[in-house]
């Protein structure tokens, strides 16, 4: 179970948007609503109104600076949830077969019912894409809403995981990722999504679209004045203006 | 990493008492009570390291099941290497105790199951790539040293362990120096997990959370480092030169009683070090290493 | 291989249930999840205007707040010392009684010793109309403290504002400049159109001292200076006039550019030249010939000079032509170089007028002139607190908007544009009412916008009617009200003192007043024998807020799941630019406690007290509850809260009473729309098709074309007093003030917190709402207070490095009128000379269910402590209040401030810190 399957017939995923993002966190609570009530145990919260609040996300935003050589400073919001990687490294280590990657879209999932709780999945994992929860002891990831995307009681627009189905930006995207011709290759294509982390060597699925580069110098001609409105005074300026109604 | 008190317990334990049992198997021919006190050592240690370990399940009640993927995990493999090794060795401590005359190959088999047990274990820190400073071969031979050494001193074999101790020396100061580059070598950094690093110096600018989470307490444990030196020093004191001083110049079978424990307590230190040192690429995310 | 068993295609719930989101002031349609009756999942609602199905970080926790162990239970009486917390529950009757006791003597006395304001109110409209027949001229909502600037600003302008009132077009805009924001209105449609922009890759400019949310996005980042805003769009201003680049059809056609100003000195100097019908007029180009300016045909000339008295157009473009709004004068104040505004400017100018789009929609002007097409100005703006929240905020928001106004860039394709039941003139709107009579309700509504002195709020002895000193000489257009005043005034007793203060969902012992501690000791002040100086506060909210602990009396009201609402026409609508909105929340689950809804309380006691409108002619309550008010309540005849399903169900806008009305709305998904005809879609001020449309639907009962303001006529008014002229004269002390403010153009003048600079207080200090949290109401929703617990100060590299400042450092940051020791983080992309924090983050300790050693109430702090309602003393006797001098908006981003380092407390806790409340709700443990 836990060896990989190779070649998946389909290799669903996301794309995300770094140019897009404004870090409203809107992804990270929309995961967390459906997933405590969706697949397998709900995302627990210890110590919830305490000094220390810490539960299960399966999504998580990150926010850095950005320092460009000469341009102004950049803040980069960064989303960060599992991304279904090609050659998962947490699918192999797994000592039960709980963790495995679906031979027909590639989702990387957790039969929480064989998990063992050992976390050795979660170290496998170079992104931090597995959380333990600490009230039933079994690890958590995104499962790229599988009970949503096949969902038969949802009507067609809404099979789409969470995040991209709340993402008030549009900064999330979802398809298949082997398809060339599927409009989230092509978008990778056109904006030259990238990996994270590719010497990790995992072959993530999930691609990261860059920031556009920002603050250019605009090389914009500026406005040329009228005429010199020294020399002529207000009413020459007036009459050049309004004789060109 | 977290130094989970299991963890290390678990690794120190059990590969010290596969060492012991390996060599029980096969050197040594104990017979009557000291073969049963030998063997129970033996046993003693290797199981109480995989009941530790247990406690870092949070589901116990399926540990079987870590026995099912042994094609592709080595820690179902070590599970499996861990039970035949005790079931191989079983019957050759009975045949000791008892004087029942089983075959000496039995024991060789017990003892390469033993040691197999003890390199699946270094293995499943081995194989984690997001740990650069786990990621390399010396881990599981590393591993095995400890083995090797804890057993010859366990079972009083005074050459050997003499000598294994000095390879043991040697072994934890190559092991923490290709570490210590290992983090740098992988060539990950901010800037490749995030895949800004080409846009410009990159830093955390918020957290991503309030408080702590999992990956926080248990990848991204960054408590005490500054007192890596130190620590380092006493791990090789404790499990390397004052038990080579002990089985030096101590008389004959009082060496071992001295070093034992003294190797143990290094054994612990370093394991623990082993854990703390080692910096996971997910706290690249927060900044932390 | 095989794979377990997945189930792919569970049952998601038993029952979805369509309501309206309060998370925030955005108002976003949700899909509530029940199962067994119980909220399980909440979503957004895919057919609503608003959000289109999406949802953001607190919409989408919405289940963590209805189940928020911070819940008020029960009506409480106070037991112990007010700010105690000690309190006891009563029953219902009992509390109702209570409020009714302490009221009916006021309203048969002297009805302005009640003052009923309220915070985060969205049924300004009914609460309005409760205090209006209870006859006390103090009421209003937190739009004093908040937006008044920018609504102000937009409606003497433009007949319409930003924030939430007005939008860029998000299909077909190609350069949109955001100025300051405020996360927490209309921020789903922002970011909506934020993500369209990007898809099309047309460009976005950030002007914002902080690279935050929508600025990190924004293709090109100006870091202003906080406060010059208003500097920065006269210069630009400046730049397009030189070279020419204004929109002059657009000005001479829509906006009062082509009016003449009298010169003649005296009382009508700088008031418009008017005929014998009193009405302004223009100079036809075709005759040279006056013209009255809405007739057919008529092409105003702007370079008219009529009996000496030239046009607005000549008196605005010789005071932007000044060398003063050069960028090379104005760059250092900002913070901008002059190269880069040359730069905006000429960017404005090229996607104004190079890029020009015409859409092939035939239309007909308010003269009867027929255009073939629309022509669309594709630059778009929008603006928010950042300029609004300071003493020039005003002035600002009118440059911005005079800045529209030059590209042709309002009501334009691909420009920004109002949404129903804007445009709306200034006139459309009502006066202040104020007159109270012992027992009678006040003759119209409180709040509206006043024309000259004649309609500010004064008695006769020429002190200001209203506690707030809203409509006074102080801040003549304060047209939401000054809720930041109302306790600091009624503490001092200025302009007189009161009995009960009536407060609703307004957090004002903590982040929702100016300075907290100052406030907090006024609520608990006591006179010589004993009584409170603030004689009794009645105050209703779901939560245990900071201020319960302050109140005499709790109302307990519902969560937004458990109640009714309407989000209506007459008050702030769920309008888009193509269509009028409305919409309602209704209960999709049971209280769970013994709580009501604050609206149909207030009908309860308004029955109780007698109040016309809301008892029968049998003298029982009119009004069963606000469901039943939001239904049958009719504004004008046919008119009422709710535009849709009306009379038999068919009616739009207009109809009786449709008992059926309620349901039809929850059938429809909880909302309504009325969509804006094709033709009528653009230039609405002064499309026919728009007007008759308009009217059709109820908005108003005439067409209403007008012209944009460039010249402010009424604030003229106000400096023609300040001159000496008129009857109604101001007090000399702010004779010179009103000069400088009351500006008929644009102007732009230093906030008067930089009279703090000479002193040392060199730095800028701001707040900013963090897009995952709504003011104080984040921090008891266990999903959201894992995202944001803290709240470092930011500060720039600059301050970072002069101070040698290293992660984990504390500093310590002084006002003029106040402390703050808090924890630091460095942060690069920020104005160089600007620290800044996320707001109301910081919790008092034992408020809203949390653990005393929360970090919201450990670490986390308010820059309040650093503010005040007052500005410092001038030695004059007067107080004067941190506001703007026209609006009286509350000048929260004038802050500056001195930073320097400071040990870490070793208790890690910042200063200042405040004793622990008693809680009145038991605290949180699990979710």
């Amino acid at each position: 179970m836990t060896c990989l399957p190779g070649k998946t017939d389909r290799a669903l995923g996301l794309v995300i948007d770094l140019d897009t993002c404004v870090g409203c966190q809107a992804c990270v609570t929309a995961c967390k609503g459906w997933n405590d009530q969706g697949y397998g145990v709900p995302l627990s919260d210890q110590n919830p109104y305490g000094s220390k609040p810490s539960g299960v996300f399966l999504n998580r935003v990150h926010s850095y600076q950005v320092q460009p050589e000469v341009a102004a400073p950049m803040i980069v919001n960064f989303p960060r949830s599992c991304l279904h990687c090609a050659d998962a490294p947490c699918v192999t280590v797994c000592p039960t077969g709980a963790s495995y990657k679906r031979v027909e879209d590639g989702i990387v999932l957790v039969n929480e019912d064989a998990c063992v709780g050992c976390g050795l999945c979660a170290w496998a994992c170079p992104y931090g894409a597995r959380e333990m929860d600490a009230d039933e002891g079994v690890m958590k990831k995104c499962t790229l809403c599988v009970d949503r995307i096949y969902n038969e009681n949802l009507p067609e627009e809404d099979r789409e995981p969470a995040c991209v189905r709340t993402c008030p930006t549009g900064a999330r995207h979802f398809g298949d990722l082997n398809d060339p011709q599927s409009a989230v290759s092509q978008l990778v294509a056109a904006r030259s999504g990238y990996d994270l982390m590719p010497e990790q060597g995992a072959k993530p699925t999930n691609k990261y679209l860059p920031p556009r580069k920002k603050d250019r110098p605009d090389q914009a001609s500026l406005l040329a004045p009228l005429l010199d409105i020294k020399a002529t005074g207000f009413a020459g300026w007036l009459d050049r203006v309004l004789g060109k109604i | 990493m977290n130094p989970a008190p299991s963890v290390i317990i678990f690794t120190v334990l059990s590969g010290m008492g596969f060492g012991y049992l390996a060599l029980l198997g096969t050197v040594h021919d104990y017979s009557g009570v000291a073969a049963l006190a030998h063997w129970f050592m033996g046993f003693f240690l290797a199981t109480a390291g995989l009941v530790a370990s247990a406690f870092h399940l949070g589901n116990p009640s399926r540990a079987w099941r870590a026995f099912t993927q042994w094609r592709s995990s080595w820690l179902s493999r070590e599970a499996w290497f861990a039970v035949l090794a005790l079931l191989v060795l079983a019957p050759v401590a009975l045949s000791a105790w008892l004087g029942l005359g089983l075959p000496r190959a039995l024991g060789w088999l017990g003892a390469a199951l033993a040691f197999a047990t003890v390199a699946a274990t270094g293995m499943i820190y081995a194989q984690i790539r997001a740990v650069p400073r786990w990621h390399h071969w010396n881990v599981p031979v590393l591993f095995l040293v400890f083995a090797v050494t804890g057993g010859c001193l366990l079972a009083g074999l005074r050459g050997p362990a003499i000598a294994a101790l000095v390879v043991l020396g040697a072994g934890m100061v190559l092991h923490w120096r290709i570490g210590d580059g290992a983090f740098a070598r992988a060539g990950s950094t901010m800037g490749t997990a995030t895949g800004l690093g080409g846009l410009g110096q990159t830093s955390v600018f918020e957290p991503a959370h309030t408080a702590g989470n999992y990956l926080l307490h248990e990848m991204i444990y960054v408590v005490c480092r500054r007192h890596v030196p130190k620590l380092r020093a006493l791990a090789l004191i404790l499990a390397v030169a004052l038990p080579l001083l002990a089985m030096l110049f101590l008389p004959g079978r009082y060496g071992p009683y001295v070093a034992v424990p003294l190797h143990l307590l290094g054994a612990l230190a370093q394991r623990w070090l082993f854990f703390a040192q080692a910096e996971h690429v997910v706290g690249l995310y927060y900044g932390k290493r | 291989m095989n794979q377990p068993f997945v189930n792919t295609s569970p049952q998601i719930s038993d029952e979805v249930r369509k309501t309206t989101c309060y998370m925030c002031a955005c108002r976003c349609g949700i899909d509530v999840h029940l199962t067994s009756g119980r909220v399980s999942y909440i979503e957004g609602n895919r057919d609503h205007p608003i959000n289109k199905g999406v949802l953001c970080a607190k919409g989408a926790s919405g289940i963590m707040q209805v189940t928020a162990p911070s819940r008020l239970r029960t009506p409480l009486r106070r037991v112990g010392p007010r700010g105690s917390g000690a309190f006891e529950p009563i029953s219902w009757e009992e509390a109702l009684q209570t409020a009714v006791d302490w009221m009916r003597p006021l309203r048969e006395e002297a009805p302005e010793k009640l003052a009923f304001f309220t915070g985060r109110d969205q049924s300004q409209s009914f609460t309005g109309w409760w205090a209006q027949a209870f006859g006390t001229p103090n009421y209003a909502a937190h739009g004093g403290f908040c937006s008044v600037n920018m609504a102000a600003a937009g409606i003497y302008t433009l007949g319409g504002a930003f924030w939430e009132f007005g939008a860029p077009d998000w299909e077909r805009s190609k350069l949109f400049v955001l100025f300051g924001v405020a996360e927490d209105h209309d921020s789903n449609p922002i970011k909506i159109g934020i993500g369209k922009m990007k898809d099309r890759g047309a460009r976005v400019i950030g002007v914002n001292p902080i690279r935050t949310g929508y600025n990190a996005v924004a293709d090109d980042w100006i870091g202003i200076t906080p406060g010059t805003d208003g500097l920065l769009i006269l210069s630009l201003i400046h730049c397009l006039l030189e070279a020419g680049k204004v929109d002059l059809e657009y000005l001479a056609r829509f906006t009062n550019a082509a009016y003449l100003i009298n010169e003649t000195d005296g009382s009508e100097k700088g008031l418009f030249v008017r005929n014998a019908e009193a009405q302004p007029f223009v100079i036809d180009r075709r005759t040279g010939m006056p013209a009255p300016w809405e007739a057919k045909g008529v092409q105003p000339d702007l370079g008219a000079i009529w009996q000496g008295h030239r046009t607005v157009f000549q008196h605005m473009a010789e005071r932007y032509l000044s060398p003063d709004y050069a960028p090379e004068v104005v760059e250092a104040r900002c913070g901008v170089t002059a190269l880069r505004i040359r730069q905006l400017a000429a960017e404005l100018a090229d996607v104004a007028f190079n890029q020009a789009i015409e859409i092939a929609q035939p239309w007909v002007d308010f003269r009867g002139d027929e255009h073939a097409t629309m022509t669309g100005r594709p630059v778009s703006f929008h603006a928010m607190r950042g300029i609004s929240a300071h003493s020039n905020g005003f002035q600002t928001g009118r440059a911005l908007h005079l800045l529209q106004i030059l590209l042709g860039a309002v009501e334009t394709p691909g420009s920004w544009r109002m949404k129903p039941p804007y445009p709306k003139p200034m006139e459309a709107h009502p006066t202040p009412h104020f007159v109270t009579v012992p027992g009678k309700p006040l003759s119209g509504p409180h709040l509206g916008y006043v024309r000259g002195p004649e309609q500010l709020a004064l008695l006769p002895d020429g002190s200001p009617a209203r506690i707030d000193k809203a409509f006074s000489w102080e801040n003549p257009f304060s047209a939401h009200g000054m809720m930041h005043m109302v306790i600091p005034n009624a503490h001092a007793g200025d302009p007189y003192r009161i009995d009960t203060l009536f407060l609703y969902m307004a957090n004002m012992a903590w982040n929702s007043s100016m300075n907290t501690a100052q406030v907090m000791a006024m609520l608990t002040a006591q006179e010589a024998d004993g009584s409170y100086t603030i004689p009794r506060i009645i105050y209703s909210d779901a939560y245990a807020s900071e201020m319960v602990a302050y109140a005499d009396l709790i109302l307990p009201d519902t969560t937004y799941l458990e109640r009714h609402d309407c989000i209506s026409m007459l008050d702030r609508p769920v309008s888009e630019p193509d269509a009028a909105g409305d919409a309602i929340r209704w209960p999709v689950v049971d209280p769970d406690r013994d709580v009501r809804g604050f609206q149909s309380v207030l009908l309860d006691l308004g029955a109780r007290l007698g109040l016309p409108g809301m008892v029968a002619e049998d003298g029982t309550a009119k009004f069963k509850d606000y469901a039943d008010y939001i239904v049958n309540h009719q504004r004008r005849p046919g008119v009422g809260p709710l535009m849709g399903f009306r009379g038999n169900g068919d009616g739009e806008g207009r109809g009786a009473p449709n008992p059926d009305q309620m349901q039809r709305y929850i059938d429809n998904g909880g909302f309504y729309q009325a969509h804006v005809p094709d033709d009528a879609r653009f230039f609405k001020p002064w499309n026919r098709a728009y007007q008759d449309w308009a009217v059709k639907v109820g908005l108003f009962d005439s067409p209403q074309p007008y012209l944009f303001n460039i010249w402010s006529e009424p604030m003229r008014r106000f400096q023609l007093a300040a001159e000496g002229h008129g009857a109604v004269q101001p007090p000399d002390h702010l004779r010179e003030r009103l000069k400088l403010a009351m500006d008929p153009l644009p102007v732009w003048y230093e906030p008067f917190g930089d009279a703090a600079e000479p002193f040392g207080f060199t730095v800028h200090a701001l707040t900013q709402r963090p897009m995952d949290m709504y003011h104080s109401w984040g921090s008891q929703n266990a999903w959201l207070r894992q995202i944001r617990g803290h709240n470092p100060l930011y500060v720039p590299t600059k301050i970072w490095v002069q101070h040698g400042f290293k992660d984990g450092d504390w500093a310590r940051v002084t006002s003029p009128t106040g402390q703050i020791t808090v924890p630091v983080a460095h942060m690069a992309a920020l104005n160089e000379n600007t620290v800044w924090t996320w707001n109301a983050i910081g919790k008092r300790k034992g408020a809203w269910a949390l653990s005393k050693d929360a970090p919201e109430a450990k670490q986390g702090f308010l820059l309040n402590h650093l503010i005040s309602e007052l500005l410092p003393a001038k030695g004059d006797g007067m107080r004067y209040s941190n506001s703007d001098p026209v609006t009286g908006q509350a000048a929260w981003f004038d802050l500056r401030v001195r930073i320097e380092r400071a040990e870490p407390p070793p208790d890690g806790q910042s200063l200042p810190a405040f004793g622990a409340l008693t809680s009145v709700v038991p605290e949180g443990r699990k979710r």
